[in-house]
């Protein structure tokens, strides 16, 4: 296990969890099927997020990344708040294992998608059912593409054997 | 804190008369088994008597074991060696959905050789369908590869009567008997099979060392190319130290086996029972009676288990999950997806794999601190609090 202390800590003991009452703002991304699902409720004065709580279903690192997303963005401004970005949810954990950077990408994502759906809510726009929801590939589904000759090539192949290049750790995958 | 160690499949404790055995010949022996010296001597008697001992595990005449690096070399040897050694009769392979790694990407290979793979379904606990196999067979047909026992969920296959139809087709029939073997009795002339895949560190000897049974006159062309070790099957220097590990593991394991195995399934049922009875919507994996007696496997409804196991460790137990976010792919397990789960309720399984260390106190501390930290995760989940919101 390669988590730091940092990460450590907020996944034993993660800040902000819950739900808020009557929230001004959701956001909501990520799905179980892909590993990790996170919501993110905010409660805005002023400009300001006075309270930020969030509901994760994920790993140890997706916890983490929740737990600290809404520390760094309660108090700030919702224009500070839209410059948080993942690297940054990353950096404040101390660095994240290579293959869970992609959870720390909910973190800031889910945050900004809250953001946007207060400002929606107060510019009167109704909210589509699936506002936010980030598109997500299918894991088990079929197709996995070399990044570089764009051929499909075996899962988890070392490397594309129709350019010879290796491959990284994820690929892409049709959507 | 002393730990709760319940993940015997990823690696067990030398058994105290391996590492007696093992460190013996550190400090006596030191020779090449292949030459006709004093010096080499002494190890090629240490390597017969290993030869001897894995062959009385299996009920293998000793010239019919192989030593090599592990159950990944054992599988890729029988798949690959099979598939070089037939190729003038045929390019099809027969395999199930629910096999480990070291079959699928040997298969993977064998598959940009043009070689032809059939991969049968497994019903809802893993059971893959003898008639089904032999519907498959073809005229080039060569080789049906299916596990004794799922390392997974422990499902045990009805290996002897898949065997049974590859002999009456005269095709070769290997099983990856790796999570299987040490643990279960396993008898390759009961079994029926040309060719056996099994590991030392399943059965309290060291990682890193394996064997495969090969039934004289299977056509099969080696792995590891060449001098004319292990009977022309394996060149390479063998690895000593190990293969008297090994040996000394499998005798340990045939003669205390009588005395495991009712322990293991005790311990199991009380897991299993204890479990089902304190946590709500969970789901047992695998079939209930043809099961490995030590292997349990759970899904829990709406967590995911990396963080499951991150926080039964903080209570000092150390167990696996088949959650995708631990699997370094990133992938739901192939072998929960097979039977059926969906990938959220795969995301939450939990494998439990218990050794002879293991007590009842050791379980019984698991059915005291799970419940809560279920619950803890819960709590924390988005689709939690919406199933239960109605």
């Amino acid at each position: 296990m390669a988590y730091s202390p940092t990460v450590m800590d907020h996944f034993k003991n993660p800040r902000n969890v819950g739900e808020i009452l009557q929230p001004d703002g959701v956001g909501e991304v990520g799905n179980p099927v892909c590993g990790d699902m996170m919501s993110v409720y905010i409660k805005v004065e002023n400009d300001r997020l006075a309270d930020v709580k969030f509901k994760t279903f994920g790993c140890g690192a997706a916890i983490a990344v929740s737990s600290m997303i809404t520390e760094m963005a309660k108090g700030k401004t919702l224009e500070e708040a839209m410059k948080i970005s993942n690297a940054d949810v990353a950096e404040a954990l101390g660095g994240l294992p290579p293959n869970k950077l992609h959870c720390s990408n909910l973190g800031a994502d889910a945050l900004h998608s809250a953001i946007k759906d207060y400002l929606d809510r107060k510019a009167g726009k109704v909210p589509a059912p699936d506002l936010g929801k980030e598109p997500h590939h299918k894991p088990g589904g079929k197709g996995c593409y070399c990044p570089y000759c764009q051929k499909e090539v075996e899962e988890e192949a070392p490397l594309c054997i129709f350019c010879g290049k290796e491959l990284p750790h994820e690929l892409e995958h049709e959507h | 804190m002393a730990l709760i160690y319940l993940d015997h499949l990823a690696a067990t404790p030398l058994h105290p008369k391996v590492k007696e055995a093992m460190i013996h010949h550190i400090k006596t022996v030191y020779g090449n088994p292949s030459t006709d010296t004093q010096v080499g001597q002494p190890a090629a008697r240490a390597l017969d008597q290993a030869r001897t001992q894995v062959a009385a595990l299996i009920n293998a005449d000793p010239t019919e074991v192989v030593f090599n690096s592990g159950g990944s070399e054992s599988i890729n040897h029988a798949v690959k060696g099979v598939a070089i050694g037939l190729r003038q009769k045929g390019n099809h392979i027969i395999t199930s959905n629910i096999e480990h790694k070291a079959v699928l990407n040997s298969l993977r290979t064998l598959r940009l050789l043009d070689y032809r793979i059939t991969s049968l379904d497994v019903d809802q606990y893993g059971l893959v369908d003898p008639a089904a196999v032999e519907k498959a067979i073809t005229p080039e047909t060569i080789l049906i590869t299916v596990m004794l026992a799922n390392n997974e969920i422990g499902t045990i296959e009805p290996i002897a009567d898949i065997a049974q139809i590859a002999q009456k087709h005269k095709v070769v029939m290997h099983t990856d008997a790796v999570a299987a073997t040490g643990v279960i009795p396993v008898d390759v002339q009961k079994l029926g099979v040309n060719l056996l895949s099994l590991a030392a560190n399943q059965f309290y000897g060291p990682p890193g060392v394996g064997a495969l049974y090969i039934r004289k006159g299977t056509a099969i062309w080696p792995l590891i190319d060449g001098g004319l070790q292990e009977n022309k099957r394996r060149a390479g220097t063998e690895n000593l130290i190990g293969i008297v590990g090994m040996g000394m593991a499998a005798e340990m394991a045939r003669l205390e086996m009588p005395e495991r195995l009712p322990r293991l399934q005790a311990l199991k049922d009380r897991l299993s029972q204890g479990l089902q009875q304190t946590i709500p919507e969970i789901k047992v994996n695998g079939h209930r009676t043809q099961c490995l007696p030590h292997l349990f496997s759970v899904s829990v409804e709406y967590i995911e288990g990396e963080s499951l196991t991150l926080m039964l460790e903080e209570e000092g137990i150390i167990v696996a999950t088949r959650s995708a976010c631990a699997s370094g792919s990133l992938r739901a397990s192939h072998v929960l997806i097979a039977t059926g789960l969906g990938h959220a309720l795969a995301q939450g399984t939990l494998v439990f794999t218990l050794g002879m260390d293991n007590t009842e106190a050791d379980i019984d501390k698991v059915l005291k601190v799970m419940p809560r930290i279920v619950q803890t995760l819960r709590d924390m989940s988005p689709i939690y609090k919406k199933e239960h919101a109605g």
